[in-house]
């Protein structure tokens, strides 16, 4: 605890409730004779025991995870109620498929030389595409990396996902980040920084942001915040500052961790020795549910009540733990067979997969079969080769781009370095190329 | 199931197949060559050619070579020498520091399979997984643990994956790492076992997050010694000289020499000199500063400009960024009157600057300059992923600055 300029008590104590907008009478935290609860400021409900105990972590059971459909795509939870058309479904496991397909494209062709870096999010996709399909369009959405099959599902196309692969003179990010960096103003999914866990306290403000905003305008349509990390990112400080400040000021967010085993090489064993990142949530006083994430439905469902709860009261957030298997290598720059078995992951790929199981579920409906699923595979395989090459062969931004967008306006300072560059590109021009960049409007840039 | 549709792609993205279904004649039929996506080089380019390790003369090709290092100790001299790339020469000094002191750890994210450059390889397994161990995914974890370990008198040296990551860490390093001795004053404890390693730099594709060289923001922090190595056999010694130096060291290591600089490396165990700068190449014209990948850019400048304009050009390597060896700058500025300072991260506020401010503010030095000082660096931009050829201080740059400041 920092130490802080000291203001008179009771003035300080009154500058408090009113900022929080709480009220706390003076009584509630004097202590009646007798009293069988403590009314300690900092822990209000709690009983006085005359047993000297430490709790075990070992005698609370793990939270339940929460399934609809098994692995064999039937359905296990009595309640649950399919809420889509079959064409519904169809269209968000297309999404899943084209994520899918996608990944073996792109990972091919890093492999190939053709870009420079991929992720793919592998045994993963039923967690993006299922909470996605949960939210609404208004609402605000902050990734990690892995979470493809959000922009997917949210409408991002084949050639913006192509355009940003290829950093060409269509992608909105002009060309400045790494592959799978996406980002979309329209889609309101903020764009992709590669610091783990930073976006978890900015989602905290976002969320804070729309729900002021509606008060403030209560024509504004309802919106939640989403926000995906993985377990590995659950272990920096960030994470804890988000939930900790989204709870105190009860803001309309949805944490959407996707726990897949691994963070590059470190296996949640040494990650982690709690119950998950799920029993985080119940520790900062938020409502927490454990779901499977290889579970189209559970996940959808779970996302659903959570974007209900989200905005009840006020708003608070609500924490969803997604247990999935990181099916693939970290990225095209890790191989992880040097740090896990080859069998480990053969094994989770036969016993279970996001996509398989939807299927099964939608064959045993009767509403898809073989021959749908191999056109289903064949078209957007086609879609996904079409919408590469197209990218591939675009132009890439003008170079004096790079000094856009530092700040609002061009400095001065960065106007004359624009100069000096000018000038040596003009005064040594073997020594650079510049035929894959459009020439671009460079005298206009400084004005 | 996943392996046949995996060769078929690899098919259908192969620009030479003759098999291709004519569906993806567009993607193979593409005419323009297979070629690196980002920071190419121009073809007629004479200067910006990519930098030839093999040749270079900042690496000893030889074992006599390495062995002539006057800065080595007798026992090194009189020894053998084996190649070694950048990452096994801070994995031999880790392996020795390890093995002549019980009171060294190694820890950091990954670094139990042997850390995502590989610099931790072995290390678990030859010295246990009680000092060499993977820590949770948490900068400011790892960095305010390894405080604690030091300040109980340990040696811990800690891994941060990637520089661009450390800003968690920033509180621990300069709140507390820093001023510890200071704070502890008469008490006399302090944190000065610790080191801290991480990647740094440029590698052509990293982008706004795997390519800051954020030295100058460590370099601004008494307290902190900023060591950056050149080459292997750099490496070894100055990472051993941290490792035993009482002050907490930040060692910056470019990631881009991990594998591409291989040379000679004595394979006893020795110590470089911290706080003292090298002069690489003597000359008496303009003096050229620089540390760590920079350096092989303005050897090739150098001998380029030497070679068209008969001049002769000093290149001096800090080695430690701070506290820098000023000494040995202002000896060789007084006798060239010249001076250029290399270096990747931005140009605003950076090292370039020190080294200036410090070189106009002595006064024979100062009376000696024939020129204003010159700073090739980066722009004062962000990394952008395809222009960083654009942005980082190239041969051409360098070159053109010597013309310049020969010129002025």
């Amino acid at each position: 605890m920092r130490p802080r300029a000291v203001q008179p008590p009771s003035l300080f104590v009154a500058a408090t409730c009113a900022l929080q907008g709480v009220r706390r009478d003076s009584s509630s935290l004097s202590q009646r004779p007798d009293a069988k609860h403590v009314s300690f400021p900092g822990a209000v409900k709690s009983a006085f025991s005359n047993t000297m105990r430490f709790e075990q972590p070992s005698t609370y059971p793990a939270l339940p995870t929460y399934r609809a459909v098994d692995q064999h795509g039937e359905v296990v939870d009595p309640a649950f109620k399919p809420d889509l058309s079959d064409e519904a479904v169809i269209k968000l496991y297309r999404d899943m498929l084209t994520v899918s397909i996608m990944d073996l494209v792109m990972f091919d062709a890093q492999r190939q030389g053709r870009l420079s870096f991929y992720m793919v999010s592998a045994g993963e996709e039923a967690v993006s595409v299922g909470t996605a399909s949960a939210l609404e369009k208004e609402d605000v959405i902050f990734c990690q990396y892995r979470e493809q099959g959000v922009f997917k599902q949210r409408g991002f196309t084949l050639a913006d996902f192509m355009n940003q692969l290829f950093a060409n003179r269509k992608d909105p990010g002009k060309g400045r980040n790494m592959p799978v960096h996406y980002g979309s103003r329209e889609l309101n999914i903020h764009t992709i920084s590669s610091p783990l866990a930073t976006q978890l306290p900015q989602a905290s403000g976002a969320a804070y942001a729309l729900k002021i905003q509606r008060m403030q305008d209560p024509s504004i349509p309802p919106r939640v915040v989403a926000a995906y990390f993985g377990e590995g990112a659950a272990s920096e400080g960030d994470f804890h500052a988000a939930l900790n400040i989204a709870a105190t000021r009860s803001c309309p967010v949805i944490f959407i961790c996707r726990n897949n085993g691994y963070a590059i090489s470190t296996p949640t064993l040494e990650q982690y020795r709690g119950d998950g990142i799920a029993s985080r949530g119940l520790g900062y006083g938020i409502e927490t549910i454990r779901v499977d994430g290889n579970d189209f439905w559970a996940v959808r469902e779970a996302t659903k009540k959570a974007r209900e709860l989200a905005l009840q009261d006020g708003g608070k957030p609500v924490l969803i733990e997604a247990m999935t298997y990181r099916v693939s290598h970290h990225s095209t720059s890790d191989d992880s067979f040097a740090y896990r078995a080859r069998v480990e992951v053969e094994d989770w790929k036969r016993r279970d997969n996001p996509i398989a199981r939807l299927r099964k579920w939608m064959e045993a409906k009767g509403f898809w079969d073989e021959t749908k699923e191999k056109d289903a595979r064949d078209s957007i395989r086609r879609d996904v080769l079409k919408a590469f090459s197209e990218a591939e062969r675009e132009k890439k931004p003008p170079v004096w781009t790079m000094f856009e967008d530092v700040y609002e306006n061009l400095t001065p300072d960065l106007e004359a370095q624009m100069k000096v560059l000018k000038e040596q590109l003009e005064a040594y021009p073997d020594e650079y190329d510049l035929g894959e960049f459009e020439s671009g409007d460079k005298e206009s840039l400084g004005k | 199931m996943k392996t046949r549709p995996i060769r078929t792609l690899s098919r259908a993205l192969s620009r030479s197949s003759s098999t291709t279904p004519p569906n993806l004649l567009r993607i193979a039929s593409t005419s323009h060559p297979l070629h690196r996506p980002y920071s190419t080089h121009p073809p007629n380019a004479r200067l910006n050619l990519p930098t030839d390790y093999a040749s270079t003369p900042l690496l000893s090709h030889s074992s006599q070579a390495a062995l002539a290092n006057p800065e080595l100790p007798a026992s090194a001299c009189n020894g053998t020498t084996k190649r070694m790339n950048l990452f096994q020469a801070i994995n031999d000094a880790l392996s020795i520091a390890l093995g002549e002191d019980e009171s060294v750890l190694i820890f950091g994210e990954d670094v139990a399979f042997g850390g995502v450059f590989r610099c931790t390889s072995k290390l678990a397994e030859t010295y246990g997984a009680d000092r060499v161990f993977n820590t949770p995914l948490s900068e400011q974890g790892i960095l305010g643990f390894a405080i604690g370990v030091a300040a109980e008198g340990m040696r811990p040296v800690a891994e941060i994956q990637f520089a661009d990551y450390v800003y968690p860490a920033f509180d621990q390093l300069v709140n507390e790492a820093a001023k510890f001795r200071y704070r502890d004053g008469a008490c006399g404890r302090s944190v000065g076992g610790m080191t801290v390693r991480m990647p740094c730099g440029g590698v052509g594709h990293g982008a706004l997050y795997h390519s800051q060289s954020p030295e100058s923001l460590f370099t601004h922090i008494p307290g902190l010694r900023v060591v950056m190595p050149r080459s292997p056999v750099q490496a070894k010694g100055l990472l051993l000289a941290s490792i035993r130096s009482n002050d907490p060291v930040i060692f910056m290591e470019p990631k881009i020499l991990y594998r591409a600089a291989v040379e000679q490396v004595p394979t006893v165990p020795y110590e470089l000199p911290l706080s003292k700068a090298e002069v690489l190449r003597e000359g008496g014209d303009v003096t050229v500063v620089s540390y760590g990948q920079p350096l092989y850019k303005c050897s090739a400048a150098i001998e380029q400009v030497e070679r068209e304009m008969g001049v002769k050009v000093e290149l001096i390597d800090l080695r430690t960024i701070y506290p820098w060896d000023k000494e040995t700058v202002f000896r060789s500025v007084r006798k060239t009157g010249r001076c250029i300072v290399v270096h990747e991260a931005m140009v605003n506020a950076g090292v370039g600057a020190e080294v200036a401010a410090a070189i106009q503010e002595d006064t024979e030095t100062f009376l000696r300059m024939e020129a204003p000082v010159m700073r090739v660096a980066g722009w004062s931009i962000h990394t952008p992923l395809l222009y960083e050829a654009f942005n980082a201080p190239d041969v051409a740059r360098i070159y053109d600055s010597i013309k310049k400041v020969m010129g002025f």
